[in-house]
């Protein structure tokens, strides 16, 4: 589904990312595992197709980033890519509903409320559709996020950080959530996390070393 | 969910900002708003007043006067000129037509304008009821006289001496109204008008004359007066020589309207000038308010602009999102212009048409608008402009690195 090679990405002339290889088939569940500043959410970024790395190849669905330019690279980023920040960052001016329909308007997609109340209710937000953001709970928020990163049916769905800050019981739910989302739209799941306790419910690991 | 959805839910959310550069803008289009359907229609107003007249004569005095004094009856006039000599300019090789005016009564306010029938037929005067005058004393009142004083046919009122209220009431002579005129949106709707022997008639104390039945007559050659003439040349060339004629020859002074009005119009200019002047630091403040407000708003939504991005949005669409958001504004700034400059223009009117003033109306449309509207969805656009710019360059990765 996706596969890096040699990836390596500086920053004012710093290493801040090395990838010798990493390899994942589509519906495949992923850890992407590392302590801070081992440039989890740099390779994120590239997987997101928001970052060119300074050297490398990245081909996600079959396509080489670093070929991509301007529109064409936006717009696979609508179709194929799904991504939970770990700031949540919805938009607060727009109801959760809208949050969804934007995400389909901005993909280029047909703006199809059906899909997105089903997405809704899948999580449990079905009384939320009309809420304004700052009016949720956080873990209602955070399901939002997940919601507006799987209305396009993604291929590839991302998330960093998602479970820092909760107790274990909401991180599993969180985690089990992600892989049901995950499964139901057939997408590779990546997550990327310095949390240990998520570390035994999915077996395939990607682990980055401390920047060199 | 489109662009247009995305900016209003941006502008909803932060109601007391766009409040403010609404308000700003509003309030500069409110001004020049004003100012030109006050002006415009002043103007064409007194242009209406003045037109096919091309000479006044009254006695020696201010030019400016006679024309405020004898076309639009907004001034007291310089004094009185003897019949005879009036006699003679109608009887000058330039002068067409020669309509006289005896002025200086009034009737709450309203000018008593003693003159012959050419003066309704000059300015196409049409009866709402009864009829023009066919002997002294009877009276032709115009549609705003009517209106105020309430008067119908048949009805009978006492001139006052002077033009306000509380003058010496000439009792003895009352005038029975005969006719009344229809709206024309000429100085006629203020007028009270009749023959020029009637205000001969009023003012027969002053020479001794109990019996007024045949006033011509009963009068002296030398006792006759009139107060201005309305000349309209023969010929293109009377521009050049009657005036001067008048001036040098005669005891009288001449005034051309065409002038008299563009001098009044420079006065009021200035004033105009310095007005539209305000309302354009009114419209471009509001443009920098505008500006400021994107440009906050730039940075506060830095995140959901870089968001947009990683959901697929191209640099154009957030580019073209602020500068969408830039000319919501000035759109309904200008909106809202266009109403409060209309609906002030309408309570300047009101204003006005009590103090028996100028008529000016809010329910009137001229073509500078347009230009106005223009100007502050230009305005709206330059100010979105840096910010459009700054959101087309939005690094996505370096931005969400940072939150």
């Amino acid at each position: 589904m996706f596969e890096l090679r040699n990836v390596r990405h500086d920053y004012d002339g710093n290493e801040v990312l090395r990838v010798d290889g990493w390899q994942a088939a589509q519906g495949e569940q992923w850890l992407m595992l590392g302590p801070s500043g081992s440039g989890k959410t740099t390779l994120l970024h590239v997987l997101a197709g928001i970052l060119r790395p300074s050297a490398g190849s990245a081909i996600i669905a079959g396509e080489n980033l670093a070929a991509m330019q301007g529109a064409r690279l936006d717009r696979f980023r609508g179709a194929n890519i799904g991504i939970v920040l770990q700031r949540l960052h919805l938009m607060e001016s727009l109801s959760v509903i809208d949050n969804l329909l934007l995400s389909q308007w901005l993909a280029g997609a047909a703006q199809d409320r059906a899909r997105a109340q089903e997405v809704l209710a899948g999580l449990d937000l079905a009384d939320k559709a009309d809420a304004k953001p700052h009016q949720l709970s956080f873990g209602q928020a955070q399901r939002v996020a997940v919601a507006r990163a799987v209305v396009n049916r993604p291929k590839l769905l991302l998330a960093d950080e998602p479970t820092s800050n909760l107790d274990d019981a909401r991180c599993a739910q969180v985690l089990a959530l992600l892989q049901a989302q995950a499964a139901a739209c057939g997408a590779t799941l990546v997550i990327a996390t310095h949390d240990q306790r998520v570390k035994s419910r999915i077996p395939n690991h990607h682990v980055l070393g401390a920047a060199a | 969910m489109n662009i247009a959805a995305l900016s209003f839910s941006y502008l909803k959310a932060r109601p007391l900002n766009t409040a403010l550069n609404v308000l700003l803008l509003a309030l500069g289009v409110a001004t020049i708003v004003l100012l030109l359907l006050a002006t415009h229609q002043l103007e064409d107003r007194m242009r209406r007043d003045a037109q096919g007249i091309d000479l006044v004569v009254g006695a020696k005095g201010s030019p400016m006067q006679i024309i405020l004094s004898a076309i639009y009856h907004l001034d007291v006039p310089t004094g009185n000129i003897p019949w005879k000599q009036a006699l003679e300019i109608s009887k000058h090789r330039a002068v067409k037509r020669m309509i006289p005016l005896a002025l200086g009564d009034s009737y709450r306010g309203f000018r008593i304008a003693g003159t012959t029938p050419d003066y309704l037929q000059h300015y196409g005067a049409r009866f709402a009821g009864g009829r023009a005058w066919q002997k002294p004393l009877e009276a032709v009142i115009g549609a705003e006289v009517a209106a105020r004083t309430g008067h119908g046919l048949g009805t009978k009122f006492h001139g006052v001496h002077g033009l306000g209220d509380g003058g010496h009431a000439h009792e003895d002579h009352p005038y029975e109204v005969v006719g009344i005129l229809e709206r024309s949106g000429t100085v006629l709707d203020r007028l009270i008008v009749t023959s020029y022997q009637s205000v001969w008639v009023v003012h027969a104390e002053h020479h001794d004359i109990k019996d007024v039945s045949d006033i011509e007559k009963q009068l002296g050659d030398d006792e006759k007066e009139f107060t201005a003439l309305l000349l309209q040349y023969a010929t293109p060339l009377a521009v050049a020589m009657l005036p001067r004629y008048i001036n040098n020859n005669t005891g009288m002074q001449a005034a051309s309207p065409a002038y008299e009005t563009a001098r009044l119009f420079s006065i009021i200019g200035v004033g105009v000038d310095v007005l539209r002047a305000f309302a354009l630091v009114l419209i471009f403040s509001a443009g920098l308010s505008v500006f400021i407000a994107l440009y906050n708003a730039m940075n506060e939504r830095r995140y959901d602009l870089a968001v947009m991005r990683t959901l697929g949005a191209r640099p154009a669409t957030l580019m073209g999102l602020l500068l969408f958001e830039g000319l919501l504004l000035a759109l309904i700034g200008a909106a809202l212009g266009l109403a409060l400059g209309h609906g002030f223009a309408e309570i300047l009117g009101h204003v006005l048409r009590a103090a028996q003033q100028v008529e000016i109306s809010g329910r009137v449309f001229v073509i500078e608008e347009l230009w106005v509207v223009g100007l502050a969805l230009g305005v709206g656009v330059l100010a979105a402009l840096i910010p459009a710019w700054r959101a087309y360059r939005t690094d996505i990765a370096a931005t969400l690195a940072r939150g």
